[in-house]
């Protein structure tokens, strides 16, 4: 293929998997309205009690939130449809990556439309072990928002890299941030949700004193904190490999491991954060709502890592290609 | 860090002891942790909005001399060195005590529970949720042995009893996932660790920047670098002795696209002995890969252009020639500086923009359009008088102090060109450029030990979050007749409630039920 016929497929694909994706929210919120309208009765499942100590007690967790049947159709096209999507964005990321024939992390436009393939991709990866279905909708539209801004804002056409970039560690220091990128948007949505429906649902006891039937697809609150416990359990390893790759990178290219630019402050502040999000998932009293905050505030600083000081702060780490 | 579930005490007990203790608990809390966390994360906040010493002093100087009565007090509060202000420390240094605090007893508590075999099982599995009731026509002793068998291939540790009863065990008890707490002991400690490492990498450590025109050179000694900054503990009249001299720079620019002017390359050959006495070896340095001398390593951070003049008096002498390095200014390298020349009578001085690609605004004046050399100029004005140098005051190389000094008028030169003052007084030859590189020179002895402190930090960490601690309970309800009762029981031991966890512990349960089960069709000879 030339390389113009590339730059063209490339795009084609990405814009290709927005519409898919744009279905693909519509089918979501569908499922979603019809389980409103259905409330289900006694969805909430009781998963474990704390027991004496900081000992849990076994339950047999149950698969996932009854499902009305209504739902379940659009639901599962909704998870076709992102497989679909998956699939576009994958194909247009690797032809960017054929077309500048590099790895596709030159620059902003690139790291949005990979953080867009990364949250996709963690996403899919959780459905294939349990059901996140439910989830759906609140990845879809921050995907679709990442896409959005890429295509209009971010874009950029290929270029070589500038030389600071040109190293195997951007490879895997970014290929570590943008799977972290991916994680942290799961785990904020779940930890959202999980407010929401707690919110919804004291409310609910206090009118009618019953929760019933109140966000009925989405699983109870506890097995929300504990999904969200998981996801960050899971990238907060990846997050500290990714800043430690960063600072053996940097103390290649600049003579320094550590020299708190402003991308590196605020890589740490999201690592200081994600630890307190742990510590406070162990300390009574903070386990609930109060941690799901926290992993919100989290991936803010996340975003504002990777906004905020590639356009307002004059950062060693300005690789945005925007003018 | 400790669980955190002591309830926090309303108010300090009276007395000095008393109150040293509780003050303790209350440091080495968990809530207290999680306080100073956040605290910690505010307070590098100040650390990425304004601009830092460390990384950028001119940024700081503009921005104090822009307002300069909130600038003067933010300095003295450190918000221009944040990282290295008292208030920063105090939070970082709480945190430490804090885990430390909290790691020594955890580390004492975790080695007793390693010695300790696992607790016996509780007197009614009933109350555990999940147990599996089972019937198997195998003698107890058996099931128990079996069990133990299984638990012990799947490195579950084992115990049996009760001990010294004429029936033979009746329980099996197991536990497994000792290496969480033992990782999460091991990433709280590679912290300190860290910590440690970059106070070794302060203290001892140097680092120095040197700009080094093509066929130039430079020593390793402090009084040859443009500057230098050193930890408290170095010896700086002991560096490591080397030498280097940049044999030429060689530079690149994208031309086509959107990234027009972005560089595609830049390195630079060098000549350079690891001592005086070593032999000569050559090396490319570019940016991302350093040259390694005797533990330091010498970067690539920089590059420009030295236009090179020659200027005569009135007589014809020349008294200067040589290339001057000038400073970019922008992306596209326009480019100033200063050439200073004491030696005439009386004293000149030129002040310079080099445009390597120039290209003449109307309104802007010269100005480079593109960072490669496709159309060099240079714009001078030219100055006579007394040049300052004798007064004793440290004067900046590119800057030209001309309150003493005259002009004698302004000159655009194209390689080649002459410029003759009208008074007579001389000329100025633009012969063409050199360019020149920087270098950052940095040695840090406590790297190693932080990257090693790193992968430990890793390391304990994944052990902590994906080990999962649990029990397991075998019992034997109904030794007596054909048929035995057998009861499977478990328990996480996590302080978080995960699905995941309780859903592996299921698995175990399920896997040892099916171990158990399959002893039936197995008959035993002395059945």
């Amino acid at each position: 293929m030339t390389t113009a016929a590339l730059a063209q497929a490339s795009n084609a694909a990405i814009y290709a998997a927005m519409i898919t994706l744009t279905f693909a929210m519509v089918a979501f919120a569908v499922s979603f309205a019809a389980g409103r309208r259905r409330a289900a009765a006694g969805a909430a499942v009781v998963v474990a009690r704390p027991g004496e100590g900081s000992v849990a007690v076994l339950t047999r967790p149950s698969d996932s939130p009854e499902r009305p049947e209504a739902g379940k159709r659009s639901a599962n096209i909704a998870m076709s449809l992102t497989w679909l999507s998956f699939i576009l964005l994958l194909a247009g990321v690797v032809m960017r990556g054929i077309w500048a024939g590099r790895v596709p992390w030159g620059n902003m436009y690139e790291f949005s439309i990979s953080a867009a393939l990364a949250t996709l991709a963690v996403f899919l990866f959780l459905s294939l072990r349990s059901d996140v279905r439910w989830l759906g909708l609140f990845i879809v539209i921050p995907v679709l928002l990442t896409l959005g801004m890429a295509v209009t804002v971010l874009y950029t056409e290929a270029a070589q890299l500038v030389p600071a970039l040109k190293s195997y560690w951007l490879v895997i220091h970014v290929s570590a941030a943008v799977i972290c990128s991916g994680a942290f948007t799961i785990a904020a949505a779940a930890a959202a949700l999980g407010l929401l429906k707690g919110g919804l649902e004291r409310r609910a006891v206090a009118r009618t004193g019953s929760s019933d039937g109140v966000l009925s697809r989405v699983p109870s609150v506890d097995r929300l904190e504990s999904f969200t416990n998981r996801v960050v359990a899971f990238s907060f390893p990846l997050w500290t490999f990714a800043v430690v790759a960063g600072a053996i990178w940097a103390e290649n290219a600049w003579g320094r491991y550590w020299g708190w630019d402003p991308k590196e402050t605020w890589a740490f502040i999201t690592w200081v954060i994600f630890a307190a999000y742990l510590h406070a998932r162990s300390t009574a009293g903070w386990r609930g709502s109060k941690a799901s905050w926290i992993a919100i505030v989290g991936w803010l600083a996340f975003l504002i890592n990777y906004f905020g000081v590639n356009f307002f702060v004059n950062s060693l780490h300005s690789y945005a290609g925007v003018s | 860090m400790s669980a955190g579930r002591e309830p926090m005490a309303p108010l300090p007990p009276l007395g000095g002891l008393g109150f040293v203790r509780w003050a303790w608990r209350q440091l080495t809390s968990m809530k207290t942790a999680l306080i100073l966390l956040f605290l910690l994360a505010i307070a590098s906040i100040p650390g990425s909005i304004l601009p830092q010493q460390g990384n950028d002093p001119l940024k700081v100087k503009e921005w104090i001399a822009g307002s300069p009565s909130v600038g003067r007090l933010l300095q003295s509060l450190g918000f221009f060195d944040v990282f290295a202000a008292p208030w920063f420390a105090a939070v970082y240094l709480l945190l430490f005590i804090s885990l430390i605090g909290c790691v020594v007893p955890r580390a004492r508590q975790h080695w007793r529970a390693m010695l300790a075999p696992p607790p016996a099982a509780p007197k009614n599995l009933d109350r555990l949720g999940g147990t599996v009731t089972l019937d198997v026509a195998v003698d107890s002793a058996d099931v128990i042995a079996g069990a133990v068998e299984y638990l012990r291939s799947h490195r579950w540790r084992v115990v049996e009893g009760p001990s010294g009863d004429a029936l033979g065990p009746r329980w099996v008890s197991a536990e497994k996932g000792y290496l969480r707490e033992t990782g999460n002991l091991v990433f709280h400690v590679a912290l300190l660790l860290i910590l440690a490492s970059v106070a070794v990498g302060g203290l001892f450590g140097w680092k120095g920047n040197v700009i080094v025109k093509e066929g130039g050179g430079f020593a390793n000694t402090v009084t040859q670098y443009d500057a230098w900054g050193g930890g408290r503990l170095v010896d700086s009249d002991s560096l490591t002795p080397f030498s280097l001299t940049l044999d030429s720079f060689d530079v690149d620019f994208e031309r086509e696209g959107s990234q027009r002017g972005a560089p595609k390359y830049f390195e630079a050959k060098v000549t350079y002995r690891d001592d005086p006495a070593a032999p000569q070896q050559q090396s490319v340095i570019e940016v991302n890969a350093p040259l390694e001398v005797d533990r330091a390593k010498v970067f690539l951070v920089g590059h420009g252009y030295a236009p090179h003049f020659v200027v005569k008096d009135a007589t014809g002498r020349v008294v200067f020639n040589d290339a001057v390095v000038f400073l970019p200014q922008d992306g596209n390298f326009t480019s100033t500086g200063v050439v200073k020349i004491p030696d005439s009578e009386p004293q000149l001085g030129l002040r310079g923009l080099f445009l390597p690609t120039a290209s003449i605004d109307k309104i802007k004046g010269g100005q480079s359009v593109f960072p490669g050399p496709d159309n060099p100029a240079v714009f001078l004005s030219a100055w006579t008088g007394d040049l300052g140098l004798d007064t004793g005051m440290p004067q900046s190389v590119y800057r030209l102090d001309s309150e003493s000094m005259t002009q004698i008028g302004l000159g655009t030169l194209r390689p080649g060109q002459i410029w003759d003052w009208q008074d007579g007084s001389g000329s100025v030859m633009f012969t063409g450029f050199d360019r020149w590189a920087s270098f950052q020179i940095a040695y840090d002895p406590g790297k190693e030990a932080a990257l090693i402190a790193s992968i430990l930090a890793i390391t304990g960490l994944m052990l902590s979050l994906f080990v999962r601690r649990r029990r397991i309970w075998v019992k034997v309800l109904a030794p007596a007749g054909a048929a035995t009762v057998v009861q499977v029981a478990g328990l996480t031991r996590s302080s978080s409630l995960d699905d995941i966890e309780l859903g592996a512990l299921t698995d175990d349960i399920d896997a040892l039920v099916r171990e158990i089960s399959r002893t039936e069709a197995t008959p035993k000879e002395h059945t």
